[in-house]
């Protein structure tokens, strides 16, 4: 019980101070490993390994998994709810105020410049699933041949899946089931 | 009732197709929440995001109490961010029950290879949505450029980002007169 308090306590505190995302929780974690017996880095790598080939938000896959070994699915619950209270808190404080002054002329401007840089901040962060998805390092490395840096299958299929995602108005989880498939069959 | 089961399985929807971090949930969140239900407009979004990007907590947490929070008040946020985590808790319990080595299987690599382009081929067009919805002037696309490289270039934290993105509209729309 006092075991279950003191992990709730761990991730209500990494919820508050982790900023930027999932894989900001991942210094907090560390951390946790190294100071409890709850789970070991090495375990922390394979959370990391499933957490990102799972659906839903790492962050949230990483907090359930070291919850549950820690203390089976009441452990996950816990360390999950303790993860998202202070995000559910803070969020709900600043709806509050820009409701209320969401017509003022600060709020306003402030957003005004803020568009664009949200775009541009989701490009920057997109460039990291594009290197993962559509390039190949490690054989542009050892062969230097410049051809081997792209994953050709790859970016074919991301040309023919772009082209059907415009042409045609499927659900995007459509568009993930089919390249799912595709990965299977052609062993991408 | 019927509004807080709404968005309770719209986000439940949400996080079980999300797959990687809090961006590549923009392509589903445009699909559900904006396209279908119009609880909010890509604007909306684009506000949302930049808020959860300097606030504590993950992106998609924040993002889901937002728009639960514009619709029902407080309880709507944390209906909404309950089913956002849920597929998360169910998935994640069981294969840390019973699949110890699922991410090794080599049918779910296979699998995963090809999710990554797909979602690669959403964000990208989600950027196009919001590149269009957010960018409206040429102030806009010397931000939206300037910030994109700065960030891929320098891994700052987004958080000075944001700072001087609200600091430099404010003073564009104070001092510099320029319409719209």
């Amino acid at each position: 019980m006092i075991n279950l308090l003191l992990m709730f306590w761990e991730f209500f505190k990494t919820g508050l101070f982790a900023i930027g995302g999932g894989l900001a929780t991942l210094p907090f974690l560390y951390n946790m490993a190294d100071n409890y017996s709850w789970f070991t880095r090495s375990d922390l790598a394979d959370m990391i390994a499933v957490s990102e080939s799972t659906p839903g938000p790492i962050g949230i896959n990483m907090a359930t998994y070291a919850g549950f070994l820690n203390g089976g699915v009441i452990g996950g619950v816990l360390a999950t709810v303790a993860l998202v209270t202070p995000s559910i808190i803070v969020i709900i404080i600043v709806a509050s105020f820009l409701q209320k002054f969401k017509d003022s002329f600060y709020v306003k401007s402030g957003f005004y410049g803020l568009h664009p840089a949200v775009a541009g901040l989701i490009a920057a962060a997109a460039l990291e699933i594009f290197k993962v998805s559509l390039l190949n390092f490690d054989a542009f490395l050892t062969s230097h041949n410049p051809l081997d840096l792209f994953r050709w299958i790859n970016v074919i299929l991301f040309i023919a899946l772009f082209v059907v995602e415009k042409k045609v108005k499927w659900h995007p989880a459509f568009i993930i089931l089919i390249a799912a498939v595709i990965g299977i069959v052609l062993k991408l | 009732m019927k509004e807080l089961a709404d968005l309770f399985f719209t986000f439940c929807r949400i996080g079980g197709l999300t797959f990687g971090g809090g961006y590549a949930m923009l392509p589903m969140i445009q699909q559900e929440v904006v396209e279908k239900r119009k609880w909010a407009t890509n604007e909306e979004v684009m506000d949302y995001y930049a808020v959860g990007q300097c606030t504590p907590g993950i992106i998609a947490v924040n993002t889901a109490t937002f728009i639960g929070y514009k619709r029902r008040g407080i309880i709507g946020g944390i209906v909404a961010t309950a089913g956002v985590v849920f597929p998360s808790l169910v998935i994640i319990s069981i294969i840390a029950a019973f699949l110890q080595n699922f991410a090794d299987l080599a049918i779910v690599q296979h699998a995963f290879a090809g999710i990554r382009v797909a979602v690669a081929v959403l964000v990208t067009s989600a950027i196009i949505k919001l590149w269009k919805s957010g960018v409206k002037d040429h102030i806009g696309v010397v931000i939206c450029i300037a910030t994109f490289l700065i960030q891929a270039l320098t891994g700052i934290s987004p958080v000075y980002i944001v700072v001087v993105a609200i600091v430099l509209g404010i003073s564009i729309k104070k001092f510099g007169g320029k319409k719209k």
